[in-house]
């Protein structure tokens, strides 16, 4: 992983990698990000692996069910036990 | 513990009750169907959160219950400003926070230095393992490591995580939630994401060298 250019440059974009996985940030700023990935591998492999942390997290959605005995008693002490047996009918 | 504002024979109205979004207007005049389907649609998110935060089964069970025990109680103060949902998110991360420094005051009080705004730590693991195959990548044995890596992160962190990253609030809502700007929230995405990033990279690049020898 060589790189020549000055490294401030890789600093300063860090900051924004995140909001840029995120496709929150403006094309003008995009264009600098994405021009600096063009010339900076070190720049380019963080953002790709940056993206694909995010995308892994939410690939391990949904939440796993509430174990059956934490259920039933959360359901106990909001005196909704009734309806708990009629929620698990749909 | 609760008083049954209104009396409403079980399973009769629960057919018809939509899953989503919840009535805050029906929820606010007692309506205890509507309550039970907030509690059915919320409790698994609630508890894996509070799981997260606390990392121990019993107070993450005391956090669920606190939770929904708090939005019955505030139901009718409660000012529709931001959505049911995230009130109820930050009932819970207020919970899960004081469960948290009862438990580990240390794990909290060190969370003070977050804030310094001099610069985010350089990245260090430059591997690219995104072209690890998808049954590679989520493995059962690589989910239990996405999942440990979250909690070595510091709990203001880990909790701005959690509510955008993995429940999946934007970024003002989860500024709602935890009554932190919009810029803290971003400020401590990042810091999340990043350090999470060098650990799966640590981890990704073994599998690589595996896959690759
Ligand atoms: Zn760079």
């Amino acid at each position: 992983m060589t790189h020549t250019h000055e490294h401030s440059e890789c600093r300063k974009l860090l900051a924004s990698l995140s909001e840029y996985v995120d496709g929150a940030l403006d094309e003008s700023i995009c264009d600098v990000i994405e021009q600096h990935m063009g010339e900076c591998e070190r720049c380019e492999i963080v953002v790709d692996t940056l993206r694909k942390t995010v995308e892994l997290y939410r690939a391990t959605v949904p939440a796993p069910p509430v174990p059956e005995d934490v259920r039933a008693r959360l359901f106990l002490r909001l005196e909704l036990t009734d309806f708990m047996k009629a929620m698990e009918s749909d | 513990m609760l008083e049954s504002t209104l009396n409403v024979p079980p399973g009769a109205l629960i057919a018809e009750a939509s899953p989503a979004p919840p009535s805050l207007s029906k929820l606010q005049s007692g309506d205890r169907v509507e309550f039970a389907q907030l509690v059915d649609t919320y409790s698994g998110p609630i508890y894996r959160l509070a799981l997260k935060i606390v990392g121990h089964p019993q107070d993450a069970e005391d956090v669920l219950q606190e939770t929904f025990i708090k939005a019955f109680r505030n139901l009718s103060t409660f000012e529709g400003r931001s959505s049911v949902a995230t009130w109820l998110y930050r009932i819970a991360s207020n919970e899960a926070f004081m469960a948290l420094r009862r438990r580990k005051p240390e794990a909290v009080s060190v969370d003070e230095e977050i804030e310094t705004p001099d610069g985010e730590q350089e990245p260090v693991q430059i591997v690219d393992w995104c072209c690890l195959p998808e049954e590679e990548l989520l493995s059962s044995e690589s989910r239990e490591h996405l999942d440990k890596a979250i909690d070595h992160l510091a709990p203001v962190l880990r909790v701005v995580f959690l509510l955008r990253d993995i429940e999946g609030l934007s970024v003002r809502e989860t500024a709602e939630a935890l009554r932190i700007s919009e810029a803290a929230v971003k400020t401590r995405l990042l810091r999340a994401r990043l350090q999470l990033r060098e650990r799966l990279s640590h981890y990704y690049a073994e599998r690589l060298k595996v896959e690759q020898a």
